[in-house]
């Protein structure tokens, strides 16, 4: 079993016009075995939780921890966050000239494991995790997400979380841009990996849409920089039919 | 009665004559057409002209490279007097070096490619001394409709100043992979004439990885409607290292198209790259496409990339004209991406160096080529970005 905590977070971002606070102190953890959603309004910082908690180097973390089994994220780089067991789906990921598919996967298997993957078997599941992502087998030939559609994207984003299989994943509207077909196909593979009983998911939205295919143990609703209200599945219900007015002026006072 | 031959209608399709423009110096085999140059002129601006060793004074030698060659059926090499070189037409040189190159050479080496070859040819060129200038001057000449691909591998050292004529015949498909992999201490220059019939189409490949100064320039033009040429540059200098490329592309032809990428990387003190791409869209080059692309990834500091795309256009009916021109250090996005998905950072910047120049490599279709390529990449790179700790 294992613990994501997220301790008296702040963080702040380098703007032209100064240093800009966008996080006040969050407070949060995720069990493995535990879907937690947060949902808020654009701009509330969602996608700042994300980033921070994955190292962007663009945020300054200026307060707080985030602790991984008890050992402190923060002080650690990028790779090394990864390594330890944290996954981010991005909302924009990042296209990579010249980096086949393949050679990429192999390359993340292999640091996180710390050995190369078995060749035979690793084909056959980077292909088994395309298809079942409905990405056809020749996307492992091409460039990281270079020419890849929005949908496209993301659906490669969850193979990534299906292969490398972290302990924690932060899925940064994933849902977002995807019609009805593939926000089923990407909802699947986030219950696959959850369904392992051992992993948790901090699941970032602005829609409750995917709420209809994954289910949430906990709905949080993020609102200016810090959680606001915390409940359960109803939570997400009330947002669905009373929008997040009440919460933000709430905030705002 | 007048009777219009075949060869009269397409010569009035073309526009073959000297057009005032800065981009296009007047072609000449006289060398005297071209005064040895001040450092100040367009075309040698870049260039750092006492690294030349001499070059542009155009002393006499009869030192050669030594050639080795793997020729399949469809290829014949033979040596032919200068004039008899001059004769089979082509581009004249259209700069000092590469009129004293056809003066001093002696003769050329000609290159007869005829039908489809079943395998690349491939010819190793090396020197052993920077001492000795050597004069080259080749003719590369491709019947209609053959289809080939020829490497020339420049290894070892030498000072080597060469004119090379590429004559591609109507309907051929002519790859041609050229690369520079000198020692440190090399200086080599060429112009690479190509001339494209009706319908041909050229994929060019450079590779300079080597030398201390190389100095190449690329001129292309075309001989009927519907050519097509590819020019595809990869480049990595190191401290101290000077590589220029230039192309001159000068549509003459109709329904023409011309694609021109290079990519570099540079790494150490006063490691200098140049690009300039030049191209001319004619009045009677109605219906062209033309685009041009240099990137240039700079590693460390105290390197200058130099990067000038110049596109003059005489007509208003074109399909498609455009430049672009990147120069810059690694993309932190694409770093961030990697690096989330546990990639430590040095092999992530080996990943994206990789990538930016596999984009051009795998197209050259010739495995053990793009093998060895790869693997003088991972070399160079090993010296700045370093060997991954993880374990492969």
């Amino acid at each position: 079993m294992s613990t994501l905590e997220i301790k008296n977070l702040h963080v702040s971002v380098e703007t032209e016009d100064g240093h800009k606070q966008i996080l006040r102190g969050v407070d949060l953890t995720v069990n493995s075995g535990e879907v937690h959603a947060i949902m808020g309004p654009n701009g509330s910082g969602k996608s700042t939780l994300a980033y921070a908690v994955a190292g962007h180097p663009k945020y300054d973390v200026t307060d707080g921890e985030v602790l991984l089994d008890g050992v402190n994220l923060l002080d650690m780089t990028v790779d090394e966050r990864a390594r330890a067991g944290l996954f981010l789906a991005m909302q924009y990921p990042v296209e990579v000239p010249g980096v086949s598919v393949a050679n990429f996967l192999r390359t993340a298997k292999t640091a996180i494991d710390g050995e190369a993957p078995k060749l035979r078997t690793w084909v056959k599941d980077v292909n088994a995790a395309l298809e079942r992502m409905t990405l056809d087998p020749s996307f492992a030939q091409r460039s990281v997400n270079e020419g890849f559609s929005g949908g496209e994207k993301k659906r490669h984003e969850i193979a990534q979380l299906e292969l490398l299989n972290p302990k924690f994943a932060i899925l940064d509207e994933t849902d977002s841009g995807l019609d009805i077909d593939a926000l089923r196909v990407v909802s699947e593979g986030v219950n696959r990996y959850s369904s392992q009983g051992d992993r948790g998911v901090l699941l970032i939205t602005h829609y409750t849409r995917i709420l209809n295919y994954i289910q949430p143990d906990y709905v949080h609703v993020f609102v200016a920089g810090r959680l606001a209200e915390t409940g359960g599945r109803e939570l997400a219900e009330q947002l669905e039919a009373e929008g997040y007015d009440k919460f933000v002026k709430a905030a705002a006072v | 009665m007048t009777t219009v031959t075949e060869t009269d209608a397409m010569a009035s399709a073309l526009e073959l004559e000297h057009v005032e423009s800065h981009l296009h110096p007047e072609p000449s085999y006289d060398v005297a057409d071209h005064p040895k140059p001040t450092g100040r002129e367009e075309i040698w601006r870049f260039t750092p002209l006492k690294r030349l060793r001499g070059l542009l004074d155009g002393a006499s030698s009869d030192a050669c490279l030594q050639w080795k060659e793997e020729l399949p059926q469809g290829v014949t090499l033979s040596t032919i007097s200068t004039d008899e070189a001059k004769a089979l037409g082509g581009i004249a040189p259209l700069d000092r070096l590469a009129a004293l190159a056809v003066e001093n050479a002696g003769g050329a080496a000609l290159l007869t490619i005829d039908g489809e070859l079943d395998r690349p040819a491939r010819i190793t060129l090396s020197g052993d001394t920077i001492d000795r200038t050597v004069w080259g001057h080749i003719v590369v000449k491709v019947a209609p409709f053959a289809k080939a691909t020829l490497l020339f591998d420049h290894v070892g050292t030498a000072t080597y100043a060469a004119n090379v004529t590429y004559l591609v015949g109507d309907g051929a498909q002519l790859d041609v992979v050229n690369l520079a992999d000198w020692q440190d201490d090399a200086v080599h220059t060429v112009q690479n004439g190509i001339s494209i019939g009706r319908d041909a189409a050229v994929r060019f490949f450079e590779f300079t990885l080597g030398g201390d100064l190389v100095r190449s320039s690329t001129n292309v033009d075309y001989r009927g409607p519907g050519g097509s040429v590819d020019l595809l540059g990869v480049y990595f200098a190191d401290a101290g290292q000077h590589l220029e490329h230039r192309q001159f592309v000068d549509h003459t032809a109709p329904k023409t198209r011309s694609n021109v990428e290079y990519k570099g990387a540079l790494q150490g003190q006063d490691a200098h790259t140049v690009w300039i791409g030049n191209v001319l869209i004619r009045k009677v080059a109605e219906g062209i496409e033309t685009f041009e692309q240099n990137d240039n990834l700079v590693l460390t500091d105290g390197a200058q990339a130099d990067s000038v795309p110049n596109l003059e256009i005489e007509t208003g009916d074109i399909e498609g004209a455009g430049h672009a021109s990147t120069t810059g250090r690694f993309d932190d996005m694409h770093l961030f991406y990697l690096q989330s998905r546990g990639i430590d950072p040095t092999e992530a910047k080996r990943l994206v160096v990789h990538g930016f120049f596999n984009d051009i490599i795998r197209r050259i279709g010739v495995e053990d080529l793009q093998d060895r390529l790869m693997a003088a990449i991972e070399e160079e790179l090993a010296t700045v970005v370093g060997t991954p700790e993880v374990a492969r």
